[in-house]
């Protein structure tokens, strides 16, 4: 099966330093330029009966995340303590990372420290390079994500292989993933079907789960087998024992590190815990909130390599010291990465994660990304309804919708914010400034929406109306229907006064 | 060491908000009237098996109840009393050399009646990979070794000794095709818990 897999998994050719300088140039360019979170999402929503799919399997995730939550009773007081022990841990990060690298160096691993993406590329690279490692297989990594490693080492002619189903999914299709804990949710089984024909050579028209997995297991496998190094993420470092957690179903990250003699496991800084008398509290709270079930299949505890093996940690600073100095902000760094945020997110179901244009979406990619790249991703903020049902679910209690709003202000100030919102907070401020105008307004907009005729309101210029409705205006405002009733009604207090 | 750690460390030092205290954890956690029932219950809620055995009973009239066991040409056991064992996971040098490993009979150590999660540290030999090679999984657990929630189950593991553990709660599965759930994604596609006494 492995000679049928396409151009993503063969070694592609060493670029010379040239090419490879021109493709980081243009690659650099795409990645500055701003991304249009609405008019993506805009592109999403033509095919509606697709987004309708999209948006009931996304609500879906979010049940199951509801079912299990009431399966258990303690539910809030775990979340209130995850959230102490990642603040308290956030308070003395630095102290913690260095019990951390003293425990896992003590244990046999060697850790690396990477100030940004790039360094952290080349630290990897480095250790497969010298170790003439071209298989190289992967478990789930959103951090190697965000860093690009894996464009950066098939660069260099090492050959990648994403092993987590959903992964490998998008990865034979060369999109990224558009959520992080199922990867190709917005695909249909019959696109994976076509997919897999032409990479696997499954039977033309086979789109039943099961037997696209079954392909997929003994493909995997083939590549399980061949490989010479084993990357993973890491759910949380323990710094009282220098060990690492990593969370999967499908024991990808295991087969991929109990084969090859090279483990490299890539972590941001504010992945470390205490020790493992907290770690249960994150493990009960995970895979509940990620997927509704009450634990993932395999939960390993990794410490030091194995016996005649190797292991190389990567601790990853990238954004995390800036955010963690913005008090504003700084709660993002409690993330587990369970995605419940993105699941509830009304915006998220309704958009589809390609549209946010990040490694990680929904909420808490909007609220990540603009440290990344103000200028970049200055829509993100903006593409909320501020319900605030990102901030419920939060298994860490994250105040994801707040720092939205301070992401709108901040980016205001800073002349980011798109143009029509500048606009509209202008004119909202002026009117709302000025309790004569307010009204005055008010009375207009109730005599537009009773009087005007509808292409007058209802156009491609008011963009409140694609695909909604106005309201009907009321003969009789707010205002007026409250002076009225307070002079008709006995007040409270008098109320209370009756025996 | 390296400019980096120091650069990125006295960054994050120059940046951590006052100290915030450690949550005191001693309230937290499950409780349930029957530990055996509710773990036996929990395996299955996971895609797992259970199969409850009185103490001293033997093990192999229990295992050829297993449909994949009977049929498995390749057995490998790290527990006596495994009739049809006849590969030795914990001699082979090389991890590779098991990948054709049909069924696997391992020793558990806690199980939590909360998930169904069984803790395992004994893989064989010099690697762990029997565990995740093989094609079906029985764990051989005693009854006592149960415990309500994993707050529990951490205070009675040993860690960081061996250097590898893991949480088995249920084969593997993986839900990445329009959320359909399929049970035998990489590892095991079959997991049973012999409940012991």
């Amino acid at each position: 099966m492995s000679a049928r897999t396409g151009s993503v998994s063969h070694p592609l050719p060493v670029l010379q330093p040239q090419a490879l300088a021109a493709h980081q140039a243009a690659l650099a360019a795409a990645q500055r330029a701003p991304v249009d979170h609405a008019a993506k999402a805009e592109v999403f929503l033509r095919d509606g009966a697709r987004a309708a799919w999209q948006d009931q399997s996304i609500w879906f995730i979010r049940q199951k995340r509801d079912r299990a939550r009431d399966a258990v009773p303690d539910w809030e007081a775990l979340r209130a303590a995850a959230e102490q022990i990642k603040s308290h841990t956030l308070s003395k990060l630095a102290h913690y990372l260095e019990q951390f690298e003293a425990h896992a160096t003590a244990a046999g691993a060697t850790v690396h420290w990477a100030r940004d993406a790039e360094e952290h590329n080349r630290i990897v690279h480095g250790l497969l390079e010298a170790r003439g490692v071209t298989r190289l297989v992967k478990s789930k990594s959103m951090l190697t994500e965000e860093c690009h490693l894996n464009p950066y080492l098939e660069a260099r002619g090492i050959e990648v292989v994403d092993t987590d189903l959903g992964e490998r999914i998008v990865q034979f299709r060369g999109e990224p993933p558009s959520h992080i804990v199922m990867p190709a949710l917005h695909l249909k089984k019959e696109e994976i079907g076509d997919l897999f024909h032409d990479k696997l050579g499954t039977p033309k028209g086979l789109s039943d789960p099961t037997k696209l997995t079954e392909a997929a297991r003994g493909h995997l496998r083939d590549k399980f087998l061949a490989a010479q190094a084993g990357l993973t993420g890491v759910n949380f470092a323990l710094a009282e024992t220098g060990g690492f957690v990593v969370c999967t179903n499908e024991g990808n990250a295991d087969l991929g590190t109990a084969l090859p003699p090279l483990h490299i496991a890539c972590m941001g800084v504010e992945k470390v815990i205490p020790g493992p008398e907290q770690l249960p509290v994150f493990l009960r709270l995970l895979a509940r909130s990620a997927t509704g079930q009450s634990i993932t299949s395999y939960t390993s505890h990794f410490h030091g390599p194995r016996p005649g093996g190797e292991l190389h940690i990567v601790i990853v600073d990238g954004i995390r010291s800036k955010v963690l100095a913005r008090p504003e902000y700084r709660g993002a760094l409690r993330c587990i990465r369970c995605a419940a945020c993105m699941n509830t997110c009304p915006v998220y179901r309704r958009s589809g994660g390609h549209s946010y244009g990040t490694t990680v979406p929904g909420p808490i990619g909007a609220v990540l990304a603009p440290h990344l790249d103000p200028v970049r991703h200055a829509a993100l903020p903006f593409a909320s309804s501020l319900c605030g049902s990102c901030s419920d679910v939060c298994p860490v209690k994250i105040d994801l919708h707040g720092q939205l709003l301070s992401w709108r202000g901040e980016l205001t100030r800073l002349g980011l914010a798109p143009l029509r919102k500048r606009v509209m907070a202008r004119v909202g401020e002026a009117v709302l400034m000025r309790p004569w105008l307010y009204r005055l307004a008010g009375w207009l907009a109730s005599f537009a929406l009773r009087h005007f005729p509808r292409f007058a309101l209802v156009n491609r210029f008011n963009a409140w109306t694609v695909g909604r409705e106005l309201p009907r205006g009321a003969a009789e405002s707010f205002q007026a229907q409250w002076a009225r009733r307070k002079t008709a009604l006995p007040s409270p207090a008098k109320q209370e006064k009756r025996p | 060491m390296s400019g980096a750690r120091e650069e990125i460390l006295a960054a994050l030092r120059a940046g951590a908000p006052a100290e915030v205290s450690l949550p005191d954890l001693s309230k937290l956690g499950a409780t349930f009237p029957d530990l055996r029932e509710r773990f036996a219950q929990a395996v299955v809620e996971v895609g797992g098996r259970c199969m409850r055995l009185p103490a001293g009973a033997p093990l192999e009239p229990a295992l050829l109840a297993i449909p994949e066991y009977a049929a498995a040409k390749k057995v490998a056991a790290l527990v006596p009393g495994v009739g049809k064992a006849n590969v030795d996971a914990e001699g082979a040098t090389d991890p590779h050399s098991l990948a054709d490993l049909d069924f696997l009979v391992l020793p558990g150590e806690v199980g939590v009646a909360e998930n169904g999660a069984v803790w395992v540290v004994r893989h064989g030999g010099r690697g762990r990979a029997a565990t995740f090679l093989t094609q079906h999984l029985a764990i051989v657990l005693w009854g006592d070794a149960l415990v309500a929630d994993l707050h529990a189950g951490y205070r009675k593991i040993s860690i960081p000794n061996p250097g590898f553990g893991v949480w088995l709660s249920g084969p593997s599965k993986t839900a990445d095709i329009e959320q359909a759930l399929v049970i035998g994604a990489h590892g095991a596609r079959s997991s049973t818990v012999l409940l012991v006494g």
